[in-house]
């Protein structure tokens, strides 16, 4: 999934600055599983912005409200009045659902609640971490089912580095150094010779690199 | 010879291979660089140019190289991956050859976390292997990475950049058991020579040539061990506590700070080390790293029993 984390209330107020009425607008897929922008961060956020708002003695209306994907036009469509009576929407979705209501509803500023930080795993309650950095030509086959892309922090194809030690990257000891766990889950498949061979440069055309991606599927295009 | 530096005719003849690394300035003071230049002219048979060394921005290798080229001393240009893309890495030594530079180094790099700009974008397009393969490509088979000739046009004469080709490799750190399969990669990759991270474990630096040994690759490769002369217990305090990648036994710790005279033990203690790896079959030099602390190099050189060199 996706995973996002609130901005600090200080942030959100500071954007709010001038608008009188505002829609706090969750998001119950990928963002909602990790707590950041479901319905619940919504009611949360929505009573904080109250008691701020009031503390400061500015008048700040909050409307709250949730889909089930913000991504989605469906989803968003029957949103239409209640946006055209708010001055502005604060979206709790990923940068994609923020983005997708801004196209949606040209008229109105919608601004980001959440910062979108990975695609990645519950580790477990309250812990997630990323897996995967969308380079659009996995390599998992060739790596043991660990990304080299996204959990070495040189991306680095051929490594450990030298900065590998007792398991933990060298930028961070609370970080897990990918290589160090590509080398013993092959070890564990017995598949260590693998190793040996040189991956070659990586064609980042599938990735951001090459710009913003499409995916156009005439099977199933209506 | 592939090259024709002077480190490959050094190492290609037999001999004992000493180079040393020279810091370029954070500015671009010209003076500094010509001052470490002429300090180890003579002295060492060549020089790495540290590129932009632990994250830190400074004078470029390639520039910095060129400066201590034209005092006499031949450089051995580093590069990392961490700053340039294929594209920017190509273009570089083409440029760096025609300014007649001749050995480079490819490195991963620090990552930028622990510079002076923290905040920065890092590339990483190729690792140090791919990098190491490109440019052997480009001297060997004439052709850039995408496949097209080193010619300016289809009736240019093809002008390769021939450089010695270098890297490292860290027998100190994790997992033990694949750093001599990454050097056998590098050997594959196109490694014409090691230089390795700096020893202070020699036991497990001897486990590590034993396996290299065991593998042949110290016939195919020249490996030139890495050593530091340590200025103050405060230094290699600070080493063990800060710097990836190294295995600093506690025992030196105590001898730094055990010694009356902290400068004078550094340097025995790596003429002693060099004594020591010297022996070891398959180390064919010695890389001195004495990190800001240049002017030390030719009286280690000396007691080493390493002078003239040839
Ligand atoms: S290789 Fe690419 S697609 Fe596969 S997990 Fe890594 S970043 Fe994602
Ligand atoms: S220590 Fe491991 S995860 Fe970190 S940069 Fe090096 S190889 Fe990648």
């Amino acid at each position: 999934m996706i995973v996002g984390e609130r901005k600090p209330l200080s942030e959100i107020r500071e954007m709010l600055k001038g608008y009188k009425k505002v829609l706090v607008l969750g998001c119950r897929t990928c963002v909602a599983v990790c707590m950041a922008g479901g319905d619940k961060e919504v009611e949360l956020l929505g009573s904080q912005l109250r008691i701020a708002s009031k503390k400061d003695g500015d008048e700040l209306e909050i409307v709250e409200d949730s889909v089930e994907r913000q991504c989605d036009p469906e989803y968003i469509e029957p949103l239409k009045e209640k946006v055209e009576q708010c001055d502005a929407v604060l979206s709790m979705a990923c940068g994609c659902g923020v983005q997708f209501m801004a196209e949606r509803y040209v008229d109105t500023p919608v601004l980001p609640a959440i910062n979108t930080n990975f695609i990645g795993v519950t580790e477990s309650t309250g812990v997630w971490t990323e897996r995967c950095a969308q380079c659009g030509n996995c390599v998992l086959h060739l790596t043991g089912g660990i990304c080299p892309i996204a959990r070495c922090s040189k991306s680095l194809l051929n490594g450990p580095c030298g900065g590998s030690h007792d398991g933990k990257c060298e930028i961070d000891p609370g970080v897990p150094c990918g290589w160090q766990l590509i080398y013993d889950r092959m070890a564990k498949l017995g598949l260590l010779e693998k190793l040996e061979e040189v991956i070659p440069p990586k064609d980042w055309t599938t990735s951001r690199d090459g710009g913003p991606r499409k995916i156009v599927r005439e099977d199933v295009k209506v | 010879m592939k090259a024709g530096s002077n480190l490959e005719r050094v190492l290609t003849e037999g001999n004992f291979a000493v180079t040393a690394e020279l810091g370029p300035p954070k500015s671009a003071d010209v003076e500094t660089v010509h001052k470490k230049a002429d300090i180890l002219k003579g002295k060492v048979d060549a020089v790495n140019i540290t590129d932009n060394q632990t994250a830190i921005v400074r004078m470029s290798s390639i520039g910095a190289a060129k400066l201590v080229l034209d005092k006499g001393l031949e450089p051995v240009v580093q590069m990392v991956c961490r700053d340039r893309n294929r594209i920017a890495m190509q273009s570089d030594i083409l440029g760096a050859y025609a300014l007649g530079l001749k050995n480079l180094l490819c490195l991963t790099g620090d990552h930028q976390k622990f510079g002076n700009h923290p905040t920065a974008k890092n590339v990483f397009d190729l690792d140090s292997l791919q990098l190491l393969q490109m440019f052997k490509r480009m001297r060997d088979d004439k052709v850039f990475q995408c496949g097209e000739e080193v010619r300016n046009s289809k009736k240019a004469p093809i002008v390769e950049p021939r450089l010695f080709l270098g890297a490292a490799e860290n027998p100190f750190a994790h997992p033990y058991e694949f750093r001599a399969i990454r050097l056998k990669k590098k050997v594959n990759a196109g490694a014409d020579f090691i230089q390795t991270q700096l020893i202070f474990d020699v036991p497990r630096f001897k486990e590590w040539m034993k396996e290299v040994v065991g593998m042949g690759l110290h016939e195919k490769v020249f490996i030139l061990a890495g050593v530091m002369p340590i200025k103050s217990p405060r230094v290699i305090e600070y080493m063990k506590a800060n710097v990836a990648g190294l295995s600093i036994p506690d025992a030196l710790i105590q001898r730094m700070k055990g010694a009356s005279d902290p400068k004078e033990e550094g340097v025995t203690f790596v003429v002693e080390m060099i004594n020591e790896v010297r022996q070891i079959e398959g180390v064919r030099g010695v890389h001195i790293m004495a990190v800001e602390w240049e002017e030390i190099v030719p009286t280690i050189v000396e007691r080493a029993g390493l002078l003239p060199r040839p």
